[in-house]
């Protein structure tokens, strides 16, 4: 089964992004959205995170990083951005849907 | 009609009354019981505090809902994954907890324990093999 | 794909509600089906029609509405909660002796057990909250 992991929340602000990490599993997918676009910036703590996280794709929600100024230069390397259809296609894909609010 | 029969995982994440997520998502399970699910619930992050035996909540003037864990097993609701990293970045163990129980009538009505305790890598699996994940 | 949505906060305060909005939307828009918007916790309170927010900003509770209008949706608000934190259609006035009511119309006030019954019957369940 392959899932859709989402987050919300910022990695500095909670401990969502990093519970969320801790029960990924590979062939799974973890969307950032909200504060969570937060987790996929470079240069961050949670940039290692993600680039290690082994056969984990990880998407970021286009909207929700412009809103917060951040531009896609500044997205981790291997970070897909997708819009709301694409965030609709993915839970469509995946099994099911794990909210890590 | 075939009703179907899915399983559900319900994620407890929080600590009681600091927030009321864990209080109604207890509803939740407690409303749910009756449809005849497939039901867990899996207590990992802050969501072990839930589960902490000798709540006196006298002095908060909140009620103390911790009672209704131990029902759950007269719902049918037996499986209570407790994760064992969570419990330990706590401070916690298992006898911290409450002793959840249920009776299994396929036994002559014995009593079995409720909670498991499992690490972060079984959870990841146990979660991985449910249909629905309720988040609260 | 058959969709319930459950919104775990109420307008404003947390992006949630606009997020589970634009997801609805795009659902839509896709040609999914929604079976039923469960408003849980602080979420009931998308369903007053009593907020008057600023002119220049999202109408959070008539964009569900409206919504909920073009697809025939079916917008839930957990009656539980919804007594909790003063949410009240005309059943509930007249069951708990309230002298107002402040439920939008395309809002219905029922049990956890719709809840429920979305993850049953839908394919997919997606929360959004805090």
């Amino acid at each position: 089964m392959s899932e859709l992991h989402t987050v919300n929340k910022s990695p500095f602000e909670k401990s969502s992004f990093a519970s969320c990490m801790e029960h990924v599993l590979e062939g799974s997918a973890v969307l950032l959205y909200e504060d969570g676009v937060y987790a996929a910036i470079k240069g961050t703590a949670a940039e290692g995170k993600v680039k290690s996280a082994q056969g984990v794709k990880f998407y970021a929600l286009g909207s929700d990083l412009k809103a917060r100024g951040l531009s896609d230069e500044r997205v981790t390397n291997g970070v897909e951005i997708v819009d709301y259809e694409g965030f609709v296609d993915l839970a469509a894909e995946h099994d099911k849907v794990v909210a890590w609010v | 009609m075939a009703e179907q029969i899915k399983n559900f995982l319900y994620l407890n994440r929080r600590a009681p009354y600091g927030t009321i997520y864990a209080w109604e998502s207890l509803e939740v399970v407690l409303i749910g019981a009756a449809f005849d699910q497939k039901v867990s619930l899996a207590f990992l992050d802050d969501g072990v505090f839930q589960i902490v035996k000798g709540q006196d909540t006298a002095g908060v003037e909140m009620k103390n809902f911790s009672p209704t864990y131990s029902a759950l097993g007269d719902y049918d609701v037996n499986q209570l994954y407790v994760e064992q990293e969570s419990l330990e970045e706590r401070g916690l163990t298992i006898d911290d907890l409450m002793h959840l129980t249920w009776e299994d009538e396929d036994e002559d009505w014995a009593e079995k324990d409720s909670i498991r305790v499992v690490s972060r890598a079984e959870l990841a699996k146990i979660i991985e093999q449910q249909d629905i994940v309720f988040s609260f | 794909m058959k969709f319930a949505i459950q919104v775990n906060e109420g307008p404003y305060q947390h992006q949630a509600s606009d997020s589970a909005y634009l997801f609805t939307r795009a659902a839509l828009e896709k040609g999914h089906e929604i079976f039923r918007v469960f408003f849980y916790h602080d979420g009931v309170g998308n369903g007053t029609r009593l907020t008057t927010p600023p002119q220049d900003d999202r109408h959070v509770v008539n964009r569900w509405a409206d919504l909920a209008e073009k697809h025939e949706l079916d917008l839930v608000v957990c009656v539980a909660a919804a007594q909790r934190r003063g949410m009240v259609d005309d059943g509930e006035a007249e069951r708990n002796g309230k002298d107002a009511t402040n439920l939008h119309p395309k809002f219905r006030i029922s049990g956890l057990g719709q809840l429920i019954e979305a993850a049953v019957q839908s394919d997919r369940l997606v929360v959004f909250g805090d």
